[in-house]
């Protein structure tokens, strides 16, 4: 019965590994991002050129564009260092190989440089309105007050934009959470060197498909809702993203 | 606010729900039915003329053309797929996605793997077994016994067959005979002197290598089963492995040894990198049959030229029985959910008995007439050097029986522990207990009782 569904999933040799694989690249991939794309839209909003502030948000946007599986079939021609445009940089890690590239330790990094890569520009263009929607009373006041780019962007900007990086890191916390077509598609890539039960859902994938168990699937899908909802609660309070002005 | 929050959710709820009772139903759907006695398991309505989807992989698309080529009143639509390799479990996956929602299911499937019926014979939820019972009325039992003794016995589950072997892969040693009279070595028989000759070569001729550990299937299937290591062993259900044997240590320890003086290399034989570095570096190599279309003839990969590389017969421990490993053979399935199995089985029938299917398999076709007429097709080429028609006939006989198929392939855990740890610079004697328990591992949750 349902509960035994839970002890089987637990007691899965696959899922704890599971858990730390996905914890860790979460952790990654909301910092860099959180960092990066607050960083970035700073920089574009700053930008007083009209044409190259609009380029660059252009330019931002396109990888994203191409998502989802595409999106990890170009990663693989960047990854394997026999065909990488960009196999100077592999090489000067260390990696020689493709196999070497896709090492387990490697893959947190690797799956938040393509989650960045297609996902981050979206958010740059979100953020950059969110700075639009300061009003420009606001701004002149700090700059009458004699703050600089620097001390504006972290007294004014980031605490005005404090709602819009909370939803931000919602939406990528479920979206990473549920890990799943990078690492399928460089698990069939790598034949199997990336392991196939890498993330939890593509063990709840394994358990429903390949062992015919959808109990264990949805137990597995359960637990997965438990904590991403537990999450979101944490940065829907502390980022007072239904507070009223 | 708060209400207009419930609302969507709600809906997600009953959405669910419906969906959770369409999908129940769809399963029952599935399970009922009578069982022809023409063909020995429950039937589709049939309809004649209805297409026939075919799934195939990048090689077998070939087969497949040619015989809508042939067969131009017959209505084919094919379809290309990963074909399973590495046990990338694609076959199955798909399959119980079709078992879910109670269509869909392709008609004829093809796959590099030997293991499938484990699960393809079985039903599954409710739904009737995937793969069609071949030798319960639906193919003629004179049809049947064309193939060679034996090539249907891993798709064999009390006495049904389920599925029908395009091609036997068994393992032969091959080697490049220029190579071999200019450094003045003989060709090696046994695999003590495969490893003698890995330590002569590395010291006289650094650079020239003798084979490659870097693909699942090579480690598993061509050394491990070559050696008669019992790493992959099923009785009944209960599945066992043993790294502690003799045969097992032995091996492992001429791999780490061949693989430290550089004569074993960690490339992927299908790698750019193994084509463009090694393709004229192969002394001896051991290797499936198929490695002959795949590789040696394959203008994408080796490209040899004619009378530059020959098959010779199996390595095998010195004073041991003379047997050899396999490397998979690809299995083609018959859907049991077919609308139209008269065309299924003229489709089957080409693929695996005709002389145009064999004129394009890279390897040597399971069905006896059409094995004759590869190998003396690849005779008279004269591409091979050697006796080629020997080497691969001595071993197709000889293919060690001990290997087990259950359903989850070996190579998974070879891919996942020992592959990453060589390119680490580590040796397989130290990742062994890591794969032993991967194995294991595998095998308790595919539900054997691992001893």
């Amino acid at each position: 019965m349902g509960v035994d569904n839970f002890v089987k999933v637990f007691a899965d040799y696959r899922f704890w590994p599971a858990v730390q694989h996905v914890a860790l690249f979460v952790v990654i991939w909301l910092i860099s991002l959180t960092i990066l794309v607050v960083l970035l839209a700073l920089l574009v909003h700053a930008i007083r050129v009209r044409w190259l502030s609009s380029a660059s948000r252009f330019l931002f946007y396109i990888p994203g564009a191409l998502a989802g599986a595409s999106s990890v079939m170009l990663w693989l021609f960047l990854l394997d260092p026999a065909v990488s445009p960009v196999s100077g940089i592999l090489n000067a890690f260390g990696l020689e190989t493709f196999v070497q590239t896709v090492s387990l330790d490697n893959l947190p990094v690797i799956f938040t440089l393509i989650a960045f890569w297609a996902g981050a520009g979206g958010w740059i263009i979100i953020m950059y309105g969110a700075l639009n929607n300061i009003p420009v009373e606001v701004m002149e006041a700090a700059r009458i007050d004699g703050a600089g780019p620097v001390k504006t962007a972290w007294h004014i900007q980031i605490p005005l934009m404090r709602k819009w990086i909370s939803y931000m890191a919602v939406m990528s916390l479920a979206a990473g959470t549920q890990l799943f077509v990078e690492p399928r598609v460089l698990s069939q890539a790598s034949k199997g060197v990336v392991p196939p039960d890498y993330s939890l859902n593509q063990l709840a994938y394994l358990f429903a498909f390949r062992q015919n168990d959808f109990n264990g699937s949805a137990a597995i899908s359960l637990l997965l809702l438990v904590v991403a909802a537990g999450l979101s609660a944490l940065f829907v309070f502390r980022g007072g993203l239904f507070e009223r002005d | 606010m708060a209400a207009q929050h419930r609302r969507p959710l709600a809906r997600i709820l009953a959405t669910a729900t419906a969906a959770v009772a369409i999908g129940a139903l769809a399963g029952c759907a599935g399970g009922s039915g009578e069982v022809n006695s023409d063909y020995g398991f429950a039937t589709a309505e049939q309809t004649a003329d209805s297409t026939i989807t075919v799934w195939v992989d990048a090689a077998r698309e070939p087969i497949a053309k040619a015989f809508e080529e042939a067969n131009p009143d017959v209505p084919i639509s094919i379809e290309t797929y990963d074909g399973n390799a590495g046990g990338s479990g694609s076959f199955q996956t798909k399959v119980a996605l079709f078992d879910q929602s109670g269509e869909g299911w392709p008609d004829v499937v093809f796959s590099t793997q030997t293991n499938d019926a484990s699960w393809a014979a079985k039903e599954t939820n409710g739904v009737q077994a995937f793969a069609a019972p071949l030798n319960k009325g639906y193919f003629s039992d004179d049809f049947l016994n064309g193939f060679t003794d034996g090539a249907n016995d891993p798709m064999t589950v009390d006495g049904t067959v389920y599925g029908l072997r395009n091609d036997l892969a068994p393992v032969v040693l091959w080697y490049n005979k220029p190579l071999l009279d200019q450094f003045g070595y003989d060709i090696p028989t046994t695999w003590e002197e495969y490893e003698a000759l890995g330590v002569k070569l590395a010291a006289e001729h650094p650079g020239y290598i003798l084979g490659s550990i870097g693909d699942s299937f090579v480690g598993t299937y061509v050394y491990y089963w070559g050696a008669q290591a019992p790493i992959f062993q099923l009785d009944g259900n209960d599945f066992s492995s043993d790294f502690e044997d003799d045969h097992s240590v032995a091996m492992t320890d001429m791999l780490d040894s061949m693989s430290a003086n550089g004569t074993l290399v960690q490339d992927s034989v299908f790698s750019a990198p193994f084509v463009e570095n090694y393709s004229d570096k192969i002394v001896a190599m051991p290797g499936p049959a198929w490695y002959a279309g795949a590789l040696f003839q394959n203008p994408d990969s080796i490209n040899a030229t004619a009378g530059e590389f020959g098959a010779a017969d199996p390595l095998y421990w010195e004073g041991e029985d003379k047997v050899t490993g396999n490397v998979g053979g690809g299995v083609w399935y018959a859907s049991s959910h077919s609308k139209n199995l008269a065309a299924v089985e003229t489709f089957l029938e080409f693929a695996t008995s005709s002389d145009e299917s064999a004129a394009l398999n890279s390897g040597l076709p399971a069905y006896d007439s059409a094995a004759s007429t590869w190998l003396d097709a690849q005779a008279e080429s004269n591409f091979f050097a050697g006796d080629f028609k020997s080497a691969v006939s001595t071993a197709a006989a000889s293919v060690w029986g001990g290997w087990g198929f259950p359903s989850f392939s070996p190579e998974t855990a070879y891919a996942a522990v020992v592959v990453p740890a060589l390119a680490e610079g580590k040796t397989i004697a130290d990742v062994v207990p890591d794969w032993h328990e991967q194995i294991l591992n595998e095998a308790q949750v595919q539900g054997y009782t691992v001893k």
